[in-house]
């Protein structure tokens, strides 16, 4: 038995976990195109902010791979896959034999046709690599030889959750930023109108320039730097930086010829197989049950992406597990507003049930959605997040609050509000 | 808050609650314990205040801050000393001029009445007859309380010999101590329960009181005396059923001559539903038995109560020491009762008028004695146990007692003080800080049965060691040997008239 | 494995579990100055909570068997120990709350405090740390602190199924 895991993050360290739980002797490789070991791809905002030094940005320690009995492949790019045969065919095409594979490729940054996105101080930001490039352009002193470096001026383009990142890091380092969003709001898919007004005030009272209802058609500059950019109302803004930042997709390009079923990901069971046995998916890249919705859609967040490595892992090397589904939720914090939302934050159609409790004065803001009476949703700004958990909890089981529903908004909302039955079965029993 | 405090009408507070700030952490553990409004925290300031007027002394607050930065002090020294008009005095007059109500207290009176336990002692072995060390021999403190025959047949068929005469039923006790009549509803169910777990750990019995039986302890009941009295509360043929024995109650020590008096705040859901009247109503009871104007009204209801529970229990019946006691015991006993409860002036209460409480009755001791005399001398002692009540402190008072002719004691205050009571004579506002007294459901969760159960387990423990070391001392080895053997005691410092009324020699008298 | 039960029937909302715990996680274990002189202040990792008058329960972390905590955390930092706890390693904890998010007992709390001195790139004086902060049974007692602390033995230290 030899398991190949291609992609080296959250899914893939979660499968090989597993795995090494069942099967301690049989090899494991993980080939990753990315030089390092496994480290928390959301923590390269933090890294250009200059919040975490390069040793914080590890997801496992130096021995993981050794203690494990894990073989790496890094620093190589998987260009297909061979399932009758079962291999793996690398860039410099090598093949490796497996004989289960887990797709855990997870995410490749959207970029849109935008005229000039080929300059070169133009990037995307999902990859430490990413973080690296744009740090030595802030760090280099201006007034070099060249001309280049220490940037003052930023564009970003996209206030969506990692837009929202890149506009954070540089920020804290000092670089004026101007971000541009298509949508009426900041952070449109993971906030409501209200919600996305208190972040996007106080990005603006941090000095940060917000742009939305529009976009950047073309990005101007002298020879291959980037200068500039176009919005579709003709206005034009100086930089001498830019980040795409409008979205991923799974990560599936290799695929193509291989005969894995995809559709917006990669379509996987309830035990993340995919249509091709002894194949499996997990992570950004696979197409997973959203128990809100019923629909299966990839939903690329870490919990989920680790959730489904595990499950993954476990059914290779003979266990029995069943992935029971995920929500979209997400904890982001624009410095001094705390946010986290979770499920459905814009109901749309019938049936649903909105409690709101809006103190945008003091950056508190709070919804609760419902539907047949149970929560599906939930949106937390400010300190209103502290107990956010527990709402959690209440999606995962889609346990109904009748019961309890006027209480919902209250700022101490907890155990003591559930029904004394429910609360003693949570806190009294082995979980 | 401090407005209303700026015009004073003279109440004259009695504790003043110091709080060392620099160890103060600002945890409002105090606040949220006391239940009297007394400490309350002011955040504009963070600091933690007290309105002094309003604390009582329970010592809640200070037993729970955890950094042991609160003094309470007693104030009324400071009232120029006047032994006639002292700070008491001063203080209740006021309280009635502001009010214009009768004063209420709770608890056993604190008046100083002399407590004749203090001015009697015990005997011991010297040479001529051994001791006997109680952790090298058996020592019995098993007591039956019940009528006992006057003489005892016996049978013998193909040669075995049985007893002929038929028992009347007795109460098995493992300890010569049983928990005082305490009422659901003056107490909480959390203590009720603990009082149960304690009797039935221990091997005794404790009382309900004349607040009924909560229907989740029934499993308690034959560890349970239940009481019928005036106002028949929680009287049913069920509580009859469950219960080891019946207790008839003409009255108590701290109120002889009134009925009990639950106000309506107290009665909740289920006090209601445990005394079969409606929720928030005040729970009088008369002060007599409307049924009972005569001692053959009582021998009816004795009678009744033996005919319901199929002449399985015993019947006991309790009244307040008064002047006229062993006279009153004489006819109880005629009457048919199994077992005479006696209350004395420092019994304990609820809720009883301070005057009444302080000043209406006789001391336990005195009535003790004079009951245990009477009953023998009328020859009818063996007819009924004697069961003494109010003002029982620890063990050597309970060896008093039995040697004074009790067989049995019943004690309330020691218990309570077990479980953390700090005898501060609150009761009666059901605010009771350290969760007994009340039944408000944020005070009651203070006591937790199992813990509550354990401390009063453990007193009766160490109660019964002492018991059997001071029998050991005076050579004897089972508690039956001490009952009504006044002989092994001596009073000290007593009056002729005072030594003649307990039957006891003074100290320094041999045999 | 063991870890503290709640008994809410005889919680007083005294809050001395939340005291206990706080002096056992400051620096000089004595509770007056981790109140009075600690900075950053400890934090207690147990929360009551009260429905005033008449309820209050003690929550903190049950250290899940399937821990939604440790496979939210996006650092690593969330993690179990072998004997079966989990615990925040600070040195990797960012504060980025997905722990808070994710944990359905809430028994996470924010700890935040400012610092002088350096981010890792030279800016950002007066640095604001940020972890999150939840209960590791005590490891250096036998008896956590809030179960021997609590004055109605409301909570009990056991294992149960
Ligand atoms: C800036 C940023 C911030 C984020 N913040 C958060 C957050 O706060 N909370 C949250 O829940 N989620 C966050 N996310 C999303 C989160 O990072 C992802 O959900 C998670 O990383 C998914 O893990 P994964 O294992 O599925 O794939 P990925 O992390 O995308 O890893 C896939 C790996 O496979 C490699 N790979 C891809 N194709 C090939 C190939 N053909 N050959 C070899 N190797 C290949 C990639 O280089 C990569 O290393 C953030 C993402 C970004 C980019
Ligand atoms: S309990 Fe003690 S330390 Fe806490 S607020 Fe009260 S006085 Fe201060
Ligand atoms: S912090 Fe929450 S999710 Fe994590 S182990 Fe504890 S209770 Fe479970
Ligand atoms: S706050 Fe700390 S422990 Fe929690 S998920 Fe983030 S990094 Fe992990
Ligand atoms: S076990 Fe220790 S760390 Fe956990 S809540 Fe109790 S005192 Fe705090
Ligand atoms: S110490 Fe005990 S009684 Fe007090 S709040 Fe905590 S759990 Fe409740």
């Amino acid at each position: 038995m030899k398991y190949l895991i291609i992609g080296n993050s959250a899914a893939a360290i979660g499968a090989a976990e597993a795995i090494r739980k069942n099967d301690k002797g049989n090899p494991v490789i993980i080939i990753s195109d990315e030089p390092h070991r496994v480290y928390s791809r959301p923590l390269i905002s933090y890294l250009l902010a200059g919040l975490v030094t390069e040793d914080r940005m590890y997801y496992r320690d130096e021995n993981f791979y050794k203690d494990n009995n894990i073989e790496t492949i890094f620093d190589k790019r998987v260009t297909g896959v061979d399932v009758k045969k079962r291999q793996a065919l690398l860039e410099d095409k090598k093949r490796i034999d497996y004989d289960r594979l887990l797709i855990a490729t997870g995410g490749t940054p959207f970029v849109p046709p935008i005229k000039g996105k080929e300059r070169k101080n133009v990037y995307t930001f999902t990859k430490w690599k990413d973080a690296e490039n744009i740090i030595k352009l802030t760090t280099t002193p201006p007034f070099t030889k060249e001309g280049r470096g220490g940037i003052k001026k930023a564009v970003v383009i996209g206030a969506g959750m990692i837009g929202i990142k890149a506009v954070e890091g540089l920020h804290a380092v000092g670089v004026d930023v101007t971000v541009v969003e298509l949508a009426s709001e900041v952070l449109s898919r993971a906030l409501d109108k209200d919600a996305s007004r208190i972040v996007q005030r106080r990005m603006e009272d941090a000095g940060i320039e917000v742009i939305t209802s529009n976009e950047v058609i073309e990005i101007t500059g002298r020879g291959d730097l980037a200068s500039g950019v176009v919005l579709r109302d003709k206005k034009k803004i100086k930089c001498d930086l830019v980040i795409i930042a409008i979205g991923v997709i799974p990560n599936t390009g290799f695929l193509k010829e291989s005969g894995i079923k995809i559709n917006r990901g990669i379509v996987v069971d309830e035990k993340m197989e995919t249509n091709i046995k002894g194949v499996y998916a997990a992570g950004d890249v696979a197409e997973a049950l959203n128990i809100i919705t019923g629909e299966k859609m990839p939903i690329p967040i870490w919990p989920l992406a680790q959730r489904q490595g595990a499950i993954a892992g476990d059914n290779m090397s003979g266990g029995d597990s069943v992935y029971k589904g995920g929500f979209p939720m997400n904890s982001i914090e624009f410095p001094g507003v705390p946010t986290i939302s979770m499920g459905i934050t814009d109901p749309r159609g019938e049936g649903y049930e909105s409690f709101i409790k809006n103190d945008s004065a003091n950056g508190n803001y709070k919804r609760i959605i419902l539907k047949d009476n149970k929560i599906v949703g939930a949106i937390l700004v400010g300190d209103d997040i502290d107990r956010a958990g527990i709402l959690t909890g209440l999606i995962k089981e889609q346990t109904p609050v009748t019961a309890f529903k006027d209480k919902l908004l209250d700022r101490n909302f907890g155990f003591v509000h559930l029904p004394k039955d429910l609360r003693k079965e949570k806190l009294e029993k082995m979980v | 808050m401090f407005f209303t405090m700026l015009y004073k009408t003279p109440t004259y507070y009695e504790f003043k609650v110091d709080r060392d700030d620099a160890r103060c952490i600002r945890c409002q553990v105090c606040v949220r314990q006391c239940s009297y409004g007394s400490t309350f925290y002011d955040a504009e300031e963070d600091r933690i205040y007290n309105i002094d007027a309003n604390c009582v002394g329970c010592h809640r607050c200070d037993t729970f801050c955890p950094t042991d930065c609160i003094t309470i002090r007693r104030v009324g020294e400071n009232f120029k000393e006047n032994a006639n008009w002292n700070a008491w005095a001063i203080r209740n007059l006021n309280k009635q001029a502001n009010t214009g109500g009768i004063l209420l207290t709770g608890m056993g009176s604190d008046r100083p009445h002399r407590i004749y336990w203090d001015n009697i002692v015990v005997d011991a072995s010297q040479v001529t007859n051994p001791s006997i060390d109680p952790l090298r021999e058996p020592m019995e403190l098993k007591t039956y309380l019940g009528r006992k025959p006057d003489s005892i047949e016996i049978e013998e068929r193909e040669g075995k010999v049985s007893l002929k005469t038929r028992l009347a039923p007795q109460l098995e006790l493992n300890v010569p101590i049983m928990f005082s009549a305490m009422s659901y509803g003056a107490i909480n169910y959390n203590v009720c329960e603990a009082l149960a777990m304690a009797a039935e750990n221990m091997g005794t019995y404790c009382n309900t009181g004349e607040g009924g039986l909560h229907k989740n302890l029934y499993k308690y009941g034959k560890n349970t005396i239940v009481q019928v009295a005036s106002g028949r509360f929680g009287v049913h043929l069920d509580y009859l059923g469950v219960s080891a024995a019946v207790e008839i109650k003409i009255g108590q020590g701290a109120k002889p001559g009134i009925g009990g008096h639950l106000p309506g705040e107290k009665v909740t859901e289920e006090v209601s539903k445990t005394r079969m009247i409606p929720a928030g109503s005040d729970a009088l009871s008369p002060a007599p038995h409307h049924d009972i104007y005569s001692i053959e009204d009582l021998r009816q209801l004795i009678y009744a109560l033996k005919e319901a529970t199929n002449y399985e229990k015993p019947v006991s019946v309790k009244i307040a020491a008064v002047h006229n006691a062993a006279a009153i015991a004489s006819g109880i006993v005629r009457a048919g009762a199994d077992i005479v409860a006696i209350d004395g002036i420092r019994g304990s209460t609820g809720a009883a008028p301070l005057m009444i409480r302080d000043n209406v009755g006789i001391p336990a001791e005195l009535a003790l004695a004079q009951v245990d005399e009477r009953l023998r001398n009328e020859g009818i002692r063996n007819w009924a146990s004697v069961v003494i009540a109010g003002g029982i402190r620890n063990a050597s008072d309970i060896v008093k007692a039995i040697a004074l002719g009790a067989d049995a004691v019943y004690i309330a205050t020691p218990a309570l003080v077990s479980i953390g009571c700090t005898v501060c004579q609150k009761c009666y506002l059901g605010k009771c800080a350290w969760g007994i007294a009340t039944n408000d459901p944020y005070l009651a969760r203070r006591q937790n049965p199992e813990i509550a159960a354990e401390r009063m387990s453990n007193l009766l423990t160490a109660w019964s060691r002492e018991i059997k070391e001071m029998l050991g001392g005076m050579g004897l080895n089972a508690i039956e040997s001490l009952r009504g053997n006044r002989e092994r005691l001596r009073g000290v410092g007593l009056s002729d008239r005072e030594l003649k009324i307990l039957g006891l020699k003074h100290a320094g008298e041999g045999m | 494995m063991k870890i503290v039960y709640p008994k809410e029937e005889v919680c007083m909302a005294c809050r001395l579990c939340e005291v206990a715990c706080i002096t056992e996680h400051s620096r000089s274990k004595d509770t007056i100055k981790a109140y009075k002189k600690e900075k950053p202040a400890p934090l207690s990792r147990t929360l009551v909570e009260e429905i005033f008058p008449g309820l209050s329960v003690s929550v903190n972390c049950r250290h899940c068997s399937d821990a939604p905590c440790i496979e939210a955390c996006i650092t690593g930092a969330m993690h179990r120990k072998p004997d079966g706890r989990v615990v925040v390693n600070e040195y990797k904890c960012v504060g980025c709350w997905m722990c808070v998010m994710a944990c359905p007992f809430g028994a996470i709390k924010r700890n935040q405090y400012k610092i002088e001195g350096q981010g890792a790139r030279g800016k950002g004086q007066g640095l604001k740390i940020k972890l999150s902060s939840k209960c590791d049974l005590c490891p250096d007692r036998s008896i956590p602190a809030c179960v021997e602390a609590c004055p109605n033995r409301v909570m009990a230290y056991e294992e149960r199924n």
